[in-house]
């Protein structure tokens, strides 16, 4: 057999792996209750099997019917935006919004197309101080500005 | 009168200083984020979500309400002049605006994007004044088999608006569905696929969703692509339509209008349908359709009232049945919910001055709106003009701010990344993620209304279809038509060209 619509293959895919992880998952931790009195495993089981189903509707259509290639992914853009969120969350309590906007910004123009270090700077500056002034000044979020190592 | 009455209390309400400020700021900020290309009303109601907590229930809902119709009219800008759609409701005025723009008559694109929004969103607003009292008279007598065959009904609305395969769409409905179990379940307090992280025991929040699959994984989308635009801005001159062109979009306005308000109103629709729909309908109706794509002008007149109007309108299910019909409405019931008001029929008679404040504000919102934006075009062009690699990082950097002030959590970042990347692969597979969004929100509520009605009937589940519950079998047979409907030959091909206009 020969796979005629990439995109459907994988999507039918995905969708076969999440409902048979949610079928199996709640069939083996929950307690599925009856119709009646329904337990925390009924409800995700059925739907876990309707995602199953109409994840195998899909991967065979992949089969019957040609679409179109699934286009390159790019992952620069993709591990730099996605890693740039984690490094910020991680690191605002430890080290400050100053430090961690910083971060994030970088990161996440290291992603673009074009990397300035001028432009770059410029643009951090505009938005650590506007972080700084509106969300921690103004809207009194928690937010602590610098590196606890600084402030002791 | 007693709507009359309602909305002089309404007004009241919104005149007040304050609440008239934060309606302008709302419309501002809400045209700003539409005018950029990008991000989302989603993403953004999203990010200011955590500001409102601090506010009063009134004051919240117009400032959320004028991002979500602000945003309809910035929308528009973008997608005249640099033929981007600042929001998905615009892709429509594209086709017809962008060729206006490249014809040098801008102007009158935008002049009458926002004549006939401001004339949609007046109708509209009258539209929720009348016909809400009556629905939530009704929807008082629902019980959980009413509620759960409406949210079927809403939810196979929604994967018959998504673009591409129908089969698809209704996967990521229940993808949806089952991603909104998470947490722990109300009836028995079990914890549901928590795998022992405690920050998930109160489920997924649904702005990190949100912000994850519309705005992350948008920046990394349009990262991939070339940042090749071009603002026609020197060409915004003669701001005044000609008196043909008035003659010429009239009654589409009045279409657009019409036809928007009630796609509105219906489950899963909103702006975009209405956008799509009105588009079409005029395209039908045209004496000589060949116009279209070429400049028409009522191919901007007709989708722009509709989307406005669609958007003022799916205010109606949420404020009268408490069911989110989109994804923006989801959050307005999330900040409700936070301001400890349960949304549902009962609103409206135990804080009418929440709802006919909000239905009064809306006017003053768009009255601001035709006001304000005009005059500042200009400074909306020149936003138009910042690079893409300036915009997104400031995205990032205040959905980063918006989602670790939640809960002063580093976890939610992760799961943002999480979804962020989920709604990247949705996107190159061709699954819309907003089915899914849809199906997160309405997820818990379905499983909480089956199980009651289940509990009533005894375990009948012809409970749903049984004639002493015509309503509810009303919603199922309206959802199997639909169904039906869009999986006919004919329609299906029809379906496919619409987007395929879209996609051009």
């Amino acid at each position: 057999m020969q796979i005629k619509s990439p995109k459907d293959f994988w999507a039918g895919l995905m969708f076969i792996t999440f409902g048979l992880f949610f079928v199996v998952w709640a069939l083996y931790n929950y307690q599925m209750g009856s119709a009646v009195r329904m337990g925390p495993a009924y409800f995700p089981a059925v739907l876990g099997g309707l995602l199953t189903l109409l994840g195998t509707i899909v991967l065979s259509q992949s089969f019957a019917i040609s679409g179109p290639r699934v286009p390159t992914i790019n992952f620069r853009p993709l591990i730099m935006i996605l890693a740039g969120c984690l490094v910020y969350g991680y690191s605002v309590k430890p080290l400050g919004v100053v430090v961690s906007t910083g971060l994030l910004v970088f990161m996440a123009a290291l992603g673009g197309h074009e990397f300035k270090w001028k432009e770059v700077g410029i643009l951090y500056v505009f938005l650590a101080l506007f972080s700084v002034l509106v969300f921690v000044k103004g809207l009194g979020l928690p937010f602590p500005l610098w590196p606890q190592f600084l402030e002791g | 009168m007693e709507v009359l009455d309602n909305l002089m209390l309404g007004f009241s309400v919104a005149v007040s200083p304050m609440h008239l400020l934060y309606a302008l700021i709302g419309v501002l900020l809400g045209t700003l984020i539409g005018v950029l290309p990008g991000v989302g009303p989603v993403a953004t109601i999203a990010m200011l979500l955590p500001i409102t907590f601090n506010l009063s229930p009134v004051a919240a809902l117009i400032m959320l309400a004028g991002i979500y119709y602000g945003a309809q009219y910035g929308g528009s800008t973008s997608a005249i002049l640099v033929n981007l759609p600042g929001e998905t409701a615009s892709v429509v005025t594209c086709l017809d605006g962008y060729q206006m723009a490249r014809q040098g008559r801008a102007g009158p694109a935008l002049a009458i994007s926002a004549i006939g929004s401001f004339f949609a969103g007046c109708c509209a607003t009258l539209i929720i004044a009348l016909a809400a009292p009556p629905l939530a008279e009704v929807a008082l007598k629902f019980g959980p088999a009413e509620y759960f065959s409406l949210m079927v009904l809403g939810l196979v609305a929604a994967t018959v608006l998504a673009h591409g395969s129908l089969v698809k769409a209704i996967a990521m409905v229940v993808l949806g569905l089952l991603l909104g179990l998470i947490g722990t379940d109300v009836n028995s307090g079990v914890l549901r696929f928590t795998f022992g992280i405690p920050e998930l025991s109160d489920g997924i929040g649904f702005a990190v969703v949100a912000m994850g699959m519309f705005g992350v994984a948008e920046i990394i989308g349009n990262l991939e692509l070339k940042d090749k635009r071009e603002v026609f801005t020197s060409n915004v001159k003669g701001l005044f339509p000609t008196v043909d062109d008035f003659k010429r979009s009239w009654k589409a306005i009045l279409r657009g209008t019409a036809l928007g308000s009630f796609l509105g109103i219906l489950p899963g629709g909103g702006s975009i349908l209405a956008a799509f729909g009105a588009y079409t309908l005029e395209k039908k109706m045209s004496k000589n359709p060949e116009r279209f794509g070429k400049g028409a002008i009522e191919g901007v007149a007709a989708p722009e009232s509709a989307n406005n109007a669609g958007a003022q309108t799916s205010f109606i299910p949420m404020l009268t049945l408490g069911i989110p019909g989109n994804a923006v409405m989801a959050l307005m019931i999330g900040a409700l919910m936070i301001q400890g008001i349960a949304p549902g029929p009962q609103v409206m008679n135990e804080k009418p001055e929440l709802f006919w404040g909000l239905i009064a504000s809306m006017w003053i919102g768009n009255f601001f709106l035709v006001v304000l934006n005009l005059p500042l075009i200009g400074m909306w062009i020149k936003l138009l003009t910042v690079p893409y690699r300036y915009l997104y990082p400031s995205i990032l950097v205040f959905m980063a701010i918006g989602v670790y002030s939640l809960s002063n959590n580093p976890f939610d970042l992760v799961v943002m990344a999480v979804f962020g990347l989920l709604g990247y692969i949705c996107v190159k597979l061709e699954c819309e993620p907003a089915p899914m969004i849809l199906g997160f929100i309405l997820g818990p509520l379905m499983e909480e209304n089956l199980r009651r009605a289940m509990l009533l009937s005894r375990g009948d589940p012809f409970v749903f279809v049984s004639p002493s519950k015509p309503i509810s079998l009303g919603f199922l047979i309206a959802s199997a038509v639909l169904l039906v409907i869009v999986m006919l030959p004919a329609l299906r091909k029809k379906r496919e060209e619409v987007f395929v206009e879209d996609a051009t």
